[in-house]
């Protein structure tokens, strides 16, 4: 059964969550009431939570179906997102085509939200490119792998901006292990001293390789922000609900002057750090379980089928479109072809560089001489 | 043409492009109201406003960072960075990214920053302010190195590198910011990717560059009255190298002494040598010679004197290219 009618909180047992940790919907897919964040969300539907929801089995197939293509060689790495769909479906798909994201590079389910063709999702990790797509084609800058540096990159975007006059808003998107680094917090100052329409959304997946964040912060990270005189928020990150709530919230602030927010989304990294990764060295497996019972997949579904609005049938449908959409994934990576080999001469400069320029001409001359 | 220090020939030309395109935006530490610890921007604040001419925090690589997101946003940042020794902090936003994002992005995104330092030593000054770090980024692909020497070309070269859609390392002479010669804001500029012949000579190739081509052109008015001729070479451009001038002076000349005041171990002087050397092996009646800052930190002011080089000892390295007695004669590892 599908339905129009807004996703309203159950009133009969429902906790008062307190600000500083918004949640939404339980790990068991009971719809929590918030005072503060149910009105974010007021107008998602029944159908809407049920198309996010297809978003988040459609990100994890892709990120699933990555991986098996690095197990068969066909990528040389794939940072996978398994865990963390929710904190990143939930915030991209709450933008606008105008806004401006700059992530960091386990962010495939944003940059899938955000409109990137799904070979170009690939190249990056084929070796084919340095990266994959046109940013001002999809509002997202190619992801920053030097952790950190490109929270500044969107500081300076959202003051550009200001100084432009529109309300597009810039997202940066960073990990736990992240908020150590000397350039988030320079962002931090730099944001709040401008006022800068910027969203710092941290994803704390709790490793940082093998560093546990206790290694990062010996408080919330959400708690750093007020520091810096930004207002930050500590959402549950597998709880696409609230993460949508939090960051439309964030949204509003910026598009009105308000100035930067802090976004920290509690979630988990079920997966590898990447696929060269054994968490096997380092992870508690009973800590693992602990927060696979809050999968971020499982409780939109319980709350759906509660609802009545995911039934078997369309459940399947969307499994099938997954199915689909890995398939498309994989012949595009399949069908990537490799760059011409002068082409490593390209784009360096945007005007020719005379040094560059020889080097290219010898090394033409070089090639050729094999066809002799 | 009026004459001007090279600090206000930098100034009018930061007036003129922030007059020529509104997309021109001035980034740095004490440059608005101040007017910059050497005034270079004096009185653009002012007359630009806050949101063109941006008192930033003080961090570095904040301040190449947000210069990034500026451009991609479309605007042309051009940040001061106050000191030489100060550029670190920012080292890593300048190599990983602004070097690399026009080429990462296959040239979707372009990266027109103009990044000037004040750079180099003579001004007894203390620890961290009389660097010259510019072979760090001449080794760095998707840069361009500039410096200049006068004022007029401070002022057209500092013009074309923030109009330059690749992003510019713009080193200034800090000891020469005093230094007056007419400017011509409207002159036909030789472009700063190539090297200026500043006098002409018979026996000897002097290259140099920066705070040191007024430095090198004395020593070819000391080596005229002993009967050597010197031919000043003012590199400008440390990335690319303008080897077709350099080469026609070396095969004119057969020597070459190559001067500067950064350290001698992987400097733009080796460079020179090496592709002179590759390029002119038959015309060079000698080794190229380098004069050079020691392989030192920068040392205390009481020691500059001795780490920097100066007119007898870059003649001493030209006796040692012509063969003549000279320092090093008689002398054995």
């Amino acid at each position: 059964m599908s339905t129009t009618v807004p996703v309203k909180a159950q009133m009969s047992g429902a906790k008062k969550q307190t600000p500083e940790f918004v949640q939404l919907l339980d790990p068991d897919g009971k719809r929590l009431s918030d005072e503060l964040y149910d009105p974010w969300v007021s107008d998602v539907t029944g159908d809407q939570l049920a198309s996010l929801y297809e978003d988040l089995i459609i990100v994890r197939r892709i990120d699933t179906e990555a991986t098996a293509l690095q197990r068969q060689g066909e990528l040389g790495l794939w940072p996978p997102l398994f865990g963390q769909e929710a904190a990143q479906v939930g915030s991209a798909r709450t933008l606008r085509p105008d806004d401006f994201v700059f992530s960091s590079y386990r962010e495939n389910a944003v940059a899938y939200c955000r409109g990137v063709k799904l070979p170009d999702l690939l190249r990056v990790w084929r070796g084919t490119a340095s990266s994959g797509w046109d940013p001002f084609e999809v509002g997202m800058a190619t992801p920053a792998v030097i952790i950190g540096a490109q929270t500044l990159h969107a500081t300076g975007y959202a003051v550009g901006c200001t100084f432009d006059g529109v309300d597009s808003v810039s997202v940066a998107y960073f990990g736990d292990g992240a908020t150590s680094e000397g350039d988030v917090n320079e962002a931090m100052v730099f944001a709040a001293s401008f006022n800068a329409p910027v969203i710092f959304f941290c994803q704390n997946n709790q490793w940082a390789i093998s560093e546990p964040v206790g290694l990062q912060a010996q408080r919330p990270i959400a708690d750093r922000a007020p520091g810096f005189g930004i207002p930050s928020i500590r959402v549950d990150g597998n709880d696409v609900l609230a993460v949508m709530a939090a960051t439309r919230s964030a949204l509003d602030r910026a598009r009105t002057g308000g100035g930067p927010t802090f976004i920290e989304a509690v979630t988990y990294r079920r997966g590898p750090h990447t696929t060269s990764d054994d968490p096997s060295r380092y992870v508690d497996p009973l800590v693992a379980k602990e927060w696979e019972a809050r999968d971020p997949i499982a409780r939109v579904e319980a709350f759906l089928r509660s609802e009545g609005v995911l039934t078997d049938e369309l459940a399947a449908s969307i499994q099938a479109r997954a199915d689909e959409v890995a398939a498309e994934f994989r012949a595009g990576c399949l069908a990537l072809e490799n760059p011409e080999p002068l082409s490593v001469f390209d784009n360096v400069y945007a005007t020719e560089h005379s040094g560059l320029a020889r080097q290219k001409s010898q090394y033409k001359a070089y090639l050729e001489g094999f066809d002799k | 043409m009026t004459e001007l220090t090279l600090a206000k020939a930098l100034g009018s030309g930061l007036r003129r492009a922030l007059s020529d395109d509104d997309k021109v935006v001035l980034l740095g530490e004490d440059i608005g109201t101040l007017g910059g610890v050497f005034r270079v921007t004096d009185g653009l604040q002012r007359d630009f406003g806050k949101d063109r001419v941006i008192d930033t925090p003080l961090a570095e690589a904040g301040i190449i960072g947000m210069a990034v997101g500026l451009a991609f946003r479309g605007y042309r940042p051009v940040c001061e960075i106050q000191f030489d020794g100060f550029i670190y902090p920012g080292f890593d936003q300048i190599v990983a990214q602004v070097a690399k994002l026009h080429y990462r992005t296959a040239g979707k995104v372009r990266m027109p920053l103009t990044i000037r330092v004040p750079y180099g030593g003579g001004i007894g000054a203390v620890e961290h302010h009389s660097e010259s770090p510019e072979a760090y980024f001449a080794h760095t692909a998707g840069l361009r190195v500039v410096t200049c020497s006068t004022p007029q070309d401070a002022h057209s070269m500092l013009r074309e590198a923030i109009a330059s859609d690749d992003p510019v390392l713009f080193f200034e002479p800090k000891r020469r910011y005093w230094t007056k010669g007419e400017v011509d804001e409207d002159a036909t500029a030789l472009p700063m990717g190539k090297a200026r012949v500043v006098t002409e000579g018979t026996d000897v190739t002097l290259v140099t560059y920066g705070p040191l081509v007024a430095t090198a052109l004395d020593a070819a008015v000391a080596a005229a009255d002993d009967g050597i001729s010197i031919e000043v070479v003012d590199l400008r451009s440390l990335s690319p190298v303008d080897f077709d001038t350099v080469s026609a002076s070396v095969r004119k000349t057969g020597r070459l002494v190559i001067t500067h005041e950064a350290a001698e171990s992987g400097g733009i002087g080796a460079e020179i040598a090496a592709t002179l050397t590759d390029r002119c092996f038959y015309y060079l009646e000698a080794a190229p010679v380098r004069i050079t800052g020691f392989d030192v930190p920068y040392p205390a002011a009481k020691l500059e004197d001795h780490f920097l080089p100066d007119l007898d000892r870059i003649l001493d390295g030209v006796d040692r290219a012509l063969g003549r007695v000279n320092s090093l004669t008689g002398w054995s590892a």
